[in-house]
């Protein structure tokens, strides 16, 4: 009897130990992932020679002169830009990927993953291969510098990634849900809107900021495709390096403010947000 | 806590819709200060300039301009400079005309000059007396000159000079001249050198503008180049061997830790925190030790870059101001060039925003303005005598077959340049040989030289 209490016993504290070892390693991942973003924060609020000073600093008076010189340079337009692009995309990529998705899982096509693949397939291309023949695109029919363009070509670079998320999503849905709906006489249109969307909302939500952040942080298409009006945030962030002087602090602040949208989005949506990104991974 | 976060939801919804709704027609960016500026000119020109301390005033002078001349608005797009080229160079290069003036290195201008892609400003610049185009230095005006036409027209300038620390070299017991040789500074870098201060700061991080701009003037100055005058490379040399070698014993013995994450802010931090005693890099770098709230304030003291074989050696590098052909304002265009590159300019920035931020290295008669003189009388002098004295057209002991210092004018250069860093730097942080880094760098340069052979 006591040899079996002293084994449970042990199990129990070898358990507790391991449950320990897990928290602590987790605790490390989080502070070495979150350390950078940390580090930004709080040199935005330090004067320009202590961002840059070779020996780290935590402790110091805070000022706010990166903030207020990232803002006078217009930040807000480039903001504005960002948002009009992140919001174009995300509508654009979301709208046309739920019926791709449905067509590819539950109402399936023929040859359904050779489509699949040619969806994945147009993401191969690195993006400075066709960054050419899209600006020459565009000067020719005079929308270079133009935030709407933007948007529509965001929100068809982010589309193969919001289908295949999407396509997952939509393989959870149990099937003999989708078969009642049809013996009930719902069509295709009411079947997607009233059976599937409902039931895959978690993860049209991840899908969809999935698709907003990649808009709201996209820079290479930015800076060649726009110049001043159009221009967006990434670019703008880009603007604060100088290659004769010191600049950690005004960008630091700059990128923090640039931060914040995507981090709201991210909290408010959370409990969306795991639930959607758990559903694909649940067979 | 739910109903918070639906709440901040619907506000997050709420602020994303009308911001985008009220986006105008092409995008929000207004101009360079904000999303307000006016749009109703008759004249819009827009500029794409480098993000540096001198154009980041033109952008808050503009003002003055707009006042000036009504109906015209300039809008400024600040870039930084991989960026600058990136976007500049397909703008210009496929005619799209996006942008009215461009900021351009002076090692775009013969090139761009000679693809057709510049308005040449010769003829505007040289019927206006006032603009007293001779004023331009020199030398800053031979690199932006292409076919004895010039098609871009300095904004700043800068050489490279030596700069040390004269209170720590003083209690050393160690003199800098005002010429120095190379072996007179890496002897005076490891007199100094402590365990807490390097002797001397000098550029390894790769890159065409990083380590290749000191480095290209130390090769030259040991009698090395890039390419003879006939294009065949002449990398894997003697010369270049001993240069390179001699840059490495240098940084070992008295350099910085971890050379190759060094480049110009990296040793302006250390000169600045008391971390280096001596800096050979570009001359506006003095202006930065010597501000206000620099702690090295007062203590520093200025030479000429250090030679071996040459009489100088020092780089010539100008940011200029240039119009596109591609531009439909082309009159508006040269209007503002020449404001922007005006004396008069250059006393604006002056009465406006202070002395010692005035556009150094283009125009000698800024170098003979009396406030400028004692604002910046530490290192003004040395600027105007080492860019005055470099020669840009042949800046190594033997001749070349382009114009420029710590480059080559040909479009392959920043790829060889970029390749050949990575080499020499793996070489500096002990990743490879000498032999191996030459050997490779030289193939890499001839293919280049191959397409410019006649």
């Amino acid at each position: 009897m006591n040899s079996r209490n002293d084994t449970t016993s042990s199990t129990r504290s070898t358990r507790s130990a391991r449950g320990a070892l897990t928290t602590l390693v987790t605790w490390i991942l989080v502070l070495i992932f979150f350390f950078p973003v940390f580090w930004m924060v709080l040199n935005g609020f330090k004067p320009e020679s202590l961002a840059s000073s070779v020996d780290p600093t935590f402790i110091f008076k805070p000022v706010t002169e990166g903030y207020q010189l990232a803002m006078d340079r217009g930040m807000a337009g480039y903001l504005q830009n960002s948002l009009t692009a992140a919001v174009i995309a995300t509508i654009i990529s979301v709208t046309l990927a739920i019926p791709a998705a449905y067509a590819l899982s539950i109402r399936r096509v023929k040859n359904v993953e050779n489509s699949l693949s040619f969806f994945i397939s147009t993401r191969f291309m690195p993006l400075a291969a066709i960054v050419l023949p899209l600006f020459m695109i565009f000067k020719t029919i005079g929308l270079l510098d133009n935030i709407y363009m933007l948007g529509i070509v965001y929100g068809a670079m982010n589309l193969p990634v919001t289908v295949w998320m999407m396509r997952s999503f939509f393989l959870e849905v149990p099937y003999e849900i989708i078969e009642a709906a049809r013996v009930d006489g719902a069509g295709m249109f009411r079947e997607i809107v009233r059976i599937v969307l409902p039931l895959v909302l978690p993860g049209v939500a991840a899908a969809a900021l999935i698709s907003f952040i990649f808009a709201w942080n996209e820079y290479f298409l930015a800076l060649l495709l726009t110049s001043s009006a159009a221009r967006t945030t990434p670019p703008f962030l880009g603007s604060f390096v100088d290659g004769r002087g010191q600049f950690l602090a005004v960008l630091s602040a700059a990128a923090t403010i640039a931060a914040l949208p995507v981090i709201l989005a991210g909290w408010a949506a959370q409990k969306q947000l795991v639930r959607g990104l758990s559903m694909g991974a649940i067979k | 806590m739910l109903a918070n976060k639906r709440m901040l939801a619907l506000g997050t919804g709420a602020v994303a819709v009308a911001m985008t709704v009220t986006a105008c027609s092409s995008g929000a960016v207004q101009s360079g200060s904000g999303s307000t500026g006016a749009a109703g000119g008759a004249v819009t020109l827009k500029v794409a300039t480098v993000n540096n301390g001198q154009m980041k005033d033109m952008e808050k002078l503009k003002t003055e301009y707009e006042s000036a001349n009504p109906g015209v608005t300039v809008n400024f797009q600040v870039m930084e400079e991989g960026d600058l080229r990136a976007a500049v160079t397909a703008d210009v290069a496929s005619g799209a005309g996006q942008y009215d003036i461009v900021t351009i290195g002076a090692y775009e201008t013969p090139q761009w000059g000679a693809n057709g892609w510049l308005v040449d400003l010769t003829p505007e610049l040289q019927s206006d007396a006032s603009y007293d185009v001779n004023d331009l230095l020199p030398p800053v005006r031979d690199v932006n000159t292409f076919d004895n036409k010039l098609f871009a027209v300095p904004f700043y300038g800068e050489s490279s000079i030596l700069m040390y620390n004269k209170e720590v070299l003083d209690k050393a017991g160690v003199t800098i001249s005002q010429t120095p040789t190379w072996q007179e500074v890496a002897a005076a870098a490891k007199k100094v050198n402590t365990a807490d201060m390097a002797g001397i700061c000098m550029r390894g991080k790769p890159g065409w503008g990083d380590l290749f701009a000191p480095l290209t003037t130390v090769v030259q100055t040991f009698g090395g180049n890039w390419y003879d005058s006939s294009w065949k490379a002449t990398v894997n040399t003697p010369e270049w061997k001993e240069a390179v070698t001699f840059y490495k014993t240098m940084l070992d013995e008295s350099g910085e830790k971890d050379p190759v994450s060094y480049s110009f802010n990296e040793c302006l931090t250390a000169l600045k925190e008391g971390k280096a005693a001596m800096w050979a890099d570009a001359s506006v770098a003095a202006s930065m030790l010597e501000a206000a709230d620099s702690p090295v304030k007062g203590k520093m003291g200025y030479a000429h870059m250090p030679v071996d074989k040459t009489k100088e050696s020092g780089w010539l590098w100008s940011w200029n101001l240039a119009i596109p052909t591609s531009t439909k304002q082309k009159d508006a265009a040269v209007k503002f060039v020449k404001w922007a590159t005006s004396k008069e300019y250059i006393k604006l920035v002056g009465t406006k925003i202070g002395w010692s931020n005035v556009p150094p290295g283009s125009r000698t008669s800024t170098y003979e303005l009396p406030e400028y003189k004692d604002a910046a009388k530490a290192y003004a002098p040395i600027t105007l005598d080492v860019m005055s004295s470099v020669n840009p057209k042949q800046p190594g002991v033997n001749p070349q077959p382009w114009v420029g210092i710590q480059y080559v004018s040909i479009p392959e250069f920043q790829d060889v340049g970029n390749q050949c860093a990575q080499l020499v730097a793996d070489y500096l942080a002990n990743r490879g040989t000498i032999d191996d880094a030459l050997g490779k760098c030289q193939t890499i340069a001839q293919t280049a030289g191959d397409k410019h052979k006649k």
